[in-house]
């Protein structure tokens, strides 16, 4: 395909918050990217050293690189819409 | 939370609450050993007062000197901005991040490329913070400043949890942390972070005065220790920051009784024939012209030629122009300077506030340990700064001054219209020896009288002596006290002269007096030699009258003979004619 969506999940320990934004990360990528997505976990507690690479501060935190532009989904993902946005998977919606 | 408790009451439990230095100069000493240790510190202040490079030194301290490797996160500035920005103190901090001494983390936080969505927490912080302060085992962390992530989030309220979350955990953690924040309007942060950071509040200040700017720092609270309550003036130069404490506040300096030459023996007669204590400081005040810088001079390049090392604040002339000025007066400044013994300063005063310029003697003197210093003149430095501020300033200066046991002469302005005498800068009562010049204008000149106003502890002349500059040097002459009042100058002289009129006029006397004596007695002898010719014209004249008397008496028995025999029928002459008639 044209494009392939690599995501990185940041995530310290399986929490609860870590856990519901993977299963809702899932869900969105299966139902707009199928086939074209690749996911990514990367447990903090485990590799501590990558936290600064990616400027992670708050978790989860989805980074997305590539396609550009790289962007960054703060939270469990719980907001359908702010992550297609957020992802450039939909354009954002003129709010104002 | 429960055991948080408990062992916070028990950290604070010891009559003295641990402390880690912070190798700033002058704030340990404020702070009684520097900051909370194992606790959070806040930095506050405005921008550009310095909070960066206050809490960048409190890290680089702490690698360098105190073996407390220290993580430096920060939230405004890529580590190489940090490095660079700080190379210019002297601190390089690659070397130390080579050393493991430091770690830099730039958490960087770019609103655009972020969205949020439902629940999160800062635990990424966490872990990156709890990772670089493992890495090198850091003592010391500074968050520099964690409000921005105030700006590149916009969940307030899980921020505030997850801050107060982090306070807690970093206290845990047993670091010593400072926080950067920036002042509010009406708050010291503009966030509030006052609120979790409970134990030690420092604020950084930034004034601008006339002009000239000042750096002051205010302890706001410092939980469970004693701190000075004022605001210190602090400075950033080419070392850093050095706060300046205001005072010692205790007067227990080590005093000296040995004594050192003004230079002027005839000053050092009036001191009691010593000159000053050693470690004492000097007032020379006076009106413009009368000798002020010459008298410093003098006290230089007394300090030098016994082996002392002086520095030469000089406020008002350049080095050279000093060296050129006092040839005039037979002081050849100039060997001393090639020597080394003699350090000259000269700066404006306006060149800046009254606290560099005290930290630039402090530095001076830390670098070159004079054992003398002079101050020309004092009074100029009123024009950066208030009398008050000036005073304060000196007070500090003496204070240190005295406690490394150096002598230090100032010179000071006064004005004609002081009528008190009091020099416009109120040291006079701070300094131990107090000189003054002062204009005597009588007789149509200027001349220049120089009283000790005080002198502690040492007997002292209280006679007020002529101050003659001339050629040869600086000379205290007696002034004579005559009908009408002080002679000095050229009345003084003429005084001198008529002095020395009068002896010449008391030894021509007795000459005259002998010879009168000589002539009476010539005199009387001539006036015997006239009685005696008068004795003897007498005498003749008696003579006279008696021989006469006699040539009658014979000229008359001769005519009565002639008459006689005339009568006696002889023949008449034209003689008896005149008988007849």
């Amino acid at each position: 395909m044209k494009k392939t969506w690599q995501l990185k999940l940041y995530i310290a320990g399986k929490t609860e918050k870590s856990v519901t934004a993977l299963s809702n990360l899932e869900k969105y990528c299966e139902e707009h990217l199928k086939g074209i997505y690749h996911i990514e976990v990367i447990d903090l507690l485990k590799k501590p050293q990558l936290a600064e690479g990616d400027q992670i501060f708050a978790v989860p935190t989805l980074v997305k690189k590539v396609p550009e532009p790289i962007r960054k989904i703060i939270g469990d993902l719980s907001n359908e819409e702010k992550v297609l946005v957020g992802l450039n998977i939909v354009p954002a919606k003129k709010t104002l | 939370m429960a055991t948080k408790r408990t062992t916070k009451t028990k950290t604070s439990a010891p009559v003295t609450l641990p402390k880690v230095l912070t190798g700033i100069a002058g704030l340990d000493e404020i702070t009684g050993g520097g900051l909370p240790k194992g606790r959070p510190t806040l930095i506050c202040g405005e921008a550009g007062a310095g909070k960066t490079l206050f809490a960048m030194e409190f890290i680089v301290h702490g690698a360098m000197q105190f073996n407390e490797p220290g993580v430096f996160v920060a939230f405004e500035e890529k580590a190489e901005e940090l490095t660079a920005n700080v190379r210019s103190f002297g601190y390089d901090l690659n070397k130390l991040v080579a050393a493991k001494k430091l770690r830099v983390d730039h958490v960087h936080i770019e609103r655009s490329e972020i969205e949020e969505t439902g629940e999160y927490d800062l635990d990424g912080l966490f872990i990156r913070l709890g990772y670089a302060i493992d890495s090198i085992k850091a003592k010391r962390v500074v968050l520099d400043t964690i409000e921005n992530l105030f700006s590149g989030l916009s969940n307030q309220a899980i921020i505030r949890a997850e801050l107060r979350r982090l306070f807690e955990w970093l206290k845990d953690r047993g670091v010593t942390v400072i926080i950067t924040g920036e002042k509010g309007q009406g708050t010291l942060t503009r966030q509030g972070l006052e609120e979790y950071v409970s134990d030690c509040v420092i604020m950084l200040d930034h004034r601008v005065a006339n002009q000239i700017s000042t750096r002051r720092l205010r302890i706001v609270k410092y939980r469970g220790s004693d701190h000075g309550t004022n605001e210190y003036p602090f400075l950033i130069d080419n070392e850093g920051i050095s706060v300046l404490p205001v005072t010692s506040l205790t007067l227990a300096n080590r005093v000296s009784s040995q004594r050192v030459s003004t230079g002027i023996p005839s000053l050092d007669e009036m001191l009691g024939g010593k000159g000053f204590f050693k470690g004492s400081s000097i007032l020379v005040s006076g009106t413009a012209g009368t000798g002020k810088t010459s008298m410093a001079s003098y006290f230089a390049y007394e300090s030098c030629r016994r082996g002392e090392k002086c520095i030469y604040f000089a406020f008002e002339e350049s080095p050279e122009q000093i060296m050129r000025n006092m040839k005039s007066i037979n002081v050849n400044l100039e060997p001393c300077v090639k020597d080394g013994m003699l350090i000259f300063h000269a700066s404006r005063p306006s060149l800046h506030g009254l606290e560099m310029h005290l930290l630039v003697i402090y530095k001076m003197i830390k670098k070159y340990k004079p054992k003398t210093i002079i101050l020309d003149p004092i009074t100029n430095l009123v024009s950066v700064g208030t009398v008050s501020e000036l005073k304060s300033m000196l007070v500090r200066l003496i204070d240190f001054l005295q406690r490394e046991q150096i002598t230090v002469l100032f010179t000071a302005l006064t004005l004609n219209t002081n009528v008190n005498e009091q020099t416009d800068e109120g040291v006079s009562s701070l300094v131990d020896a107090w000189l003054t010049v002062r204009d005597i204008e009588f007789n149509g000149e200027r001349n220049r009288g120089l009283y000790i106003m005080k002198s502690r502890g040492m007997k002292h002349s209280n006679q007020v002596r002529e101050f003659v500059i001339s050629d040869h040097g600086l000379e205290l002459v007696e002034v004579f006290l005559g009908p009408d009042g002080v002679l000095t100058g050229s009345a003084r002289e003429a005084h001198q002269l008529l002095e020395a009129t009068d002896d010449a006029l008391k030894t021509f006397a007795l000459g005259r007096k002998d010879r009168e004596i000589a002539r009476k007695s010539l005199m009387l002898e001539a006036q015997i030699g006239n009685l005696r010719s008068e004795f003897d014209s007498v005498k003749e004249e008696l003579n006279k009258l008696y021989m006469e008397e006699e040539l009658k008496k014979e000229v008359r028995k001769n005519n009565l003979e002639k008459i006689t025999t005339l009568r006696r029928g002889g023949k008449t002459n034209s003689g008896s004619s005149t008988t007849k008639k």
